[in-house]
């Protein structure tokens, strides 16, 4: 299938430049001063609950929300002040906004039509990008006959036809079930790859924004609270609230005595270098965390604890232990083996281990 | 394999029994529509069709179509209802645009001051606009101290006082249903239609007012209608200068206690009104006019 022929494309990708940008509705402040660099042709995604700031700064980079101050540069040109139907750049809407008044074709056609493409060329390319997203033949079609995957994919292909530099999407991908979601995901990366334009894409869903991204910005009241690749982000989050957001975690309060760090008395084995911060904590992600059935083992840590909870999950279970200092904990451990015949039970006396490598120490604020 | 079949015979009973509850709880309505509209309608056809002589006859429709002064009479019709529906489109379609800007409650508040004629009689409105429009009344008084004209115009017992009456009682007709297309429209579409490059003005024209003419539709349409069988404002307004269909049936019934020409001519604009609703129907959901579903 032949798609938008834009090998060269790449190379004309922009850079997003956020410089500064505050935006204080009341007294409520959406964007603190924010700060972001997007590298040309990078896949980029805003991360985090509804009222984080993610989309307002979304539509800081559209046009369609003025910022109190900052800079924003698209390439080394200043658009701060410049309306949205000047700034060229390619946008997804969480509702589509499919036109209803027009076909499929008519509105791939909307923004060649403005550009006064002649009717030939514009007819052409309307077909190349319904071909791009799978969609070729679907021009005649009304809106209100496709699917919403078939929606999405137009609302794409209009987003991609009048070939922007850069490409928003705001939760393009929230309105899907969950297998139709999954394969999105897959497309849309693919999409970028071959497009390569600049993409900045919102989401509130961790494992979307880590299955599609070169980097994540996990946005909390309208700050950035760390910008990092999927892995990073995951393995070694800036602070509490990140590894939260980002996974499933329990958090071990630990106290530093000298050059050692304390749980509940005993030192932790750690690979990691001790991160700089004044309260630490202990993120325990449950998949890494394990039952040893043969009590404690040499060159881990060592947990003492009893099952209080153990949920059947098909492929997994969930087991809550509470320790024996009191903190509760959570296990996620693969259905197989000796576990397919018999879980724990509730009260049943555990250890659980945790691996150097595994014990992670963060920044315990921004909770 | 054996069917088992448990109370079949109770629950078809159930089924009937609901059916006939529903019929006996409708069967007011039916009968109110009946008694109000389909006799009295069949009434009227049928007096239409009996002659001078209380015989059979299609005299009443043959007048009609002989004399002259009908085909005035329909032609006035038409031209006073075109003239009003369009005038309420150029003042209503704007305001109701202004209105749809609006924060939410401040729309409100502009809707009912929109709405605050109809709780005052017709009669009181139209009687109003003789006392402002006469020779002697508020605006020529106004205009003429203010030096936008010298001498009184004539504003009323003409066209133009029928017409600033009509447009007066039928505006909020108009600008309910296009105010509820307006607000209906998703705001995304406007900053789609910005951010693929339409300017504001590109935007409104090719993606907000097709959106909105099919209530725009449906409020001209129901104002067309209306303006066809008015009465009141005209007869009042007008001055007997402006004849409509309406006045016509007053006068043979008045005038020359002509029950069958009067009852011809209830005919023959019934029969128009639902010609024009049935080709309008074919372009439009008339849902829209009593703002139902979109």
């Amino acid at each position: 299938m032949r798609g938008l022929d834009l090998t060269a494309v790449n190379a004309d990708a922009l850079p997003i430049s956020v410089q500064n940008v505050t935006k204080t509705y009341g007294s409520v402040h959406a964007l603190d001063d924010v700060s972001l660099e997007v590298r040309s042709g990078e896949f980029l995604t805003l991360l985090g609950p509804s009222g984080s700031g993610k989309t307002t700064l979304l539509m800081v980079l559209a046009g369609f929300t003025r910022p109190d101050c900052g800079s924003l540069q698209f390439g080394d040109r200043e658009v701060i002040r410049t309306p949205p139907h000047l700034r060229n750049v390619g946008m997804t809407f969480q509702s589509y906004a499919l036109f209803p008044h027009m076909t499929v074709a008519g509105n791939v056609g909307y923004p060649l039509k403005l550009r006064r493409v002649p009717r030939a060329e514009l007819d052409q390319r309307v077909e190349q990008a319904l071909e791009t997203v799978q969609l070729g033949g679907f021009g005649g079609r009304r809106i209100d006959q496709l699917s919403g995957g078939q929606r999405q994919r137009v609302a794409v292909a209009r987003a991609i036809v009048f070939e922007p530099r850069i490409l928003l999407m705001d939760e393009p991908l929230s309105a899907l079930d969950k297998k139709l979601r999954d394969q999105m995901q897959i497309e849309l990366r693919h999409l970028h790859e071959k497009l390569g334009m600049t993409t900045v894409y919102v989401t509130h869903d961790q494992r979307e924004a880590l299955t599609m991204s070169d980097r994540i910005a996990v946005v909390n009241h309208g700050r950035i609270m760390q910008l990092a690749t999927p892995r990073d982000l995951y393995e070694r989050p800036a602070n509490r609230f990140v590894a939260d957001f980002i996974g499933e975690s329990t958090f071990l309060d630990v106290t530093r005595q000298g050059a050692e760090i304390l749980f509940d008395g005993m030192a932790l084995q750690m690979s990691a270098p001790v991160p700089e911060a004044e309260q630490l904590v202990l993120m325990v992600r449950p998949e890494r965390i394990v039952l040893s059935p043969d009590g404690p083992r040499e060159g881990v840590n060592n947990f003492a604890a009893t099952a209080t909870e153990v949920v059947y999950q098909g492929d997994s279970f969930l087991l809550h232990a509470q320790l024996t200092g009191g903190a509760q904990i959570v296990l996620r451990g693969a259905m197989r083996g000796a576990h397919v015949a018999a879980l724990p039970t509730v009260g049943e006396a555990l250890t659980l281990c945790l691996a150097p490598e595994d014990t992670v120490l963060i920044d315990g604020r921004g909770a | 394999m054996a069917e088992v079949r448990m109370n079949e015979a109770g629950l078809r009973q159930d089924e009937r029994l609901e059916r006939l509850k529903l019929f006996g709880l409708s069967s007011p309505a039916i009968l109110l529509i009946m008694v109000i509209l389909v006799i009295p309608v069949g009434w009227l056809f049928y007096v239409s069709f009996v002659g001078a002589d209380g015989q059979f006859s299609l005299e009443n429709y043959e007048r009609m179509l002989k004399r002259k002064s009908y085909a005035r009479i329909f032609q006035t019709t038409f031209e006073v209802s075109f003239l009003t529906t369009g005038l309420c489109v150029l003042i209503g379609y704007p305001l109701a645009y202004f209105i749809s800007q609006l924060p939410r409650r401040m729309a409100n508040l502009c809707l009912i001051t929109v709405l605050l004629p109809f709780w005052t009689s017709l009669l009181v409105r139209t009687y109003a606009w003789l006392v402002l429009l006469q020779k002697r009344g508020l605006v020529n008084d106004w205009a003429i101290s203010l030096g936008l004209w010298e001498e009184p115009i004539k504003m009323v017992h003409n066209m133009t006082g029928t017409l600033i009456g009509m447009v007066h009682i039928m505006l909020p007709f108009l600008i309910l249903p296009v105010y509820g297309a307006m607000r209906a429209i998703d705001l995304d579409y406007m900053k789609a239609a910005a951010n693929l490059g339409a300017s504001p003005r590109r935007a409104f024209w090719t993606v907000f007012f097709p959106l909105t003419t099919p209530g725009l539709f449906a409020g001209a349409l129901m104002v067309f209608i209306l303006c066809l069988g008015f009465f009141v404002t005209p007869a009042v307004l007008g001055g007997g200068k402006v004849i409509m269909v309406s006045m016509k049936i007053v006068s043979n019934i008045e005038l020359f206690v002509n029950w069958g020409a009067a009852s011809a001519l209830g005919v023959v604009l019934l029969l128009l009104t639902m010609v024009i609703l049935w080709i309008a129907s074919r372009f439009l959901n008339l849902d829209q006019i009593t703002g139902g579903g979109h």
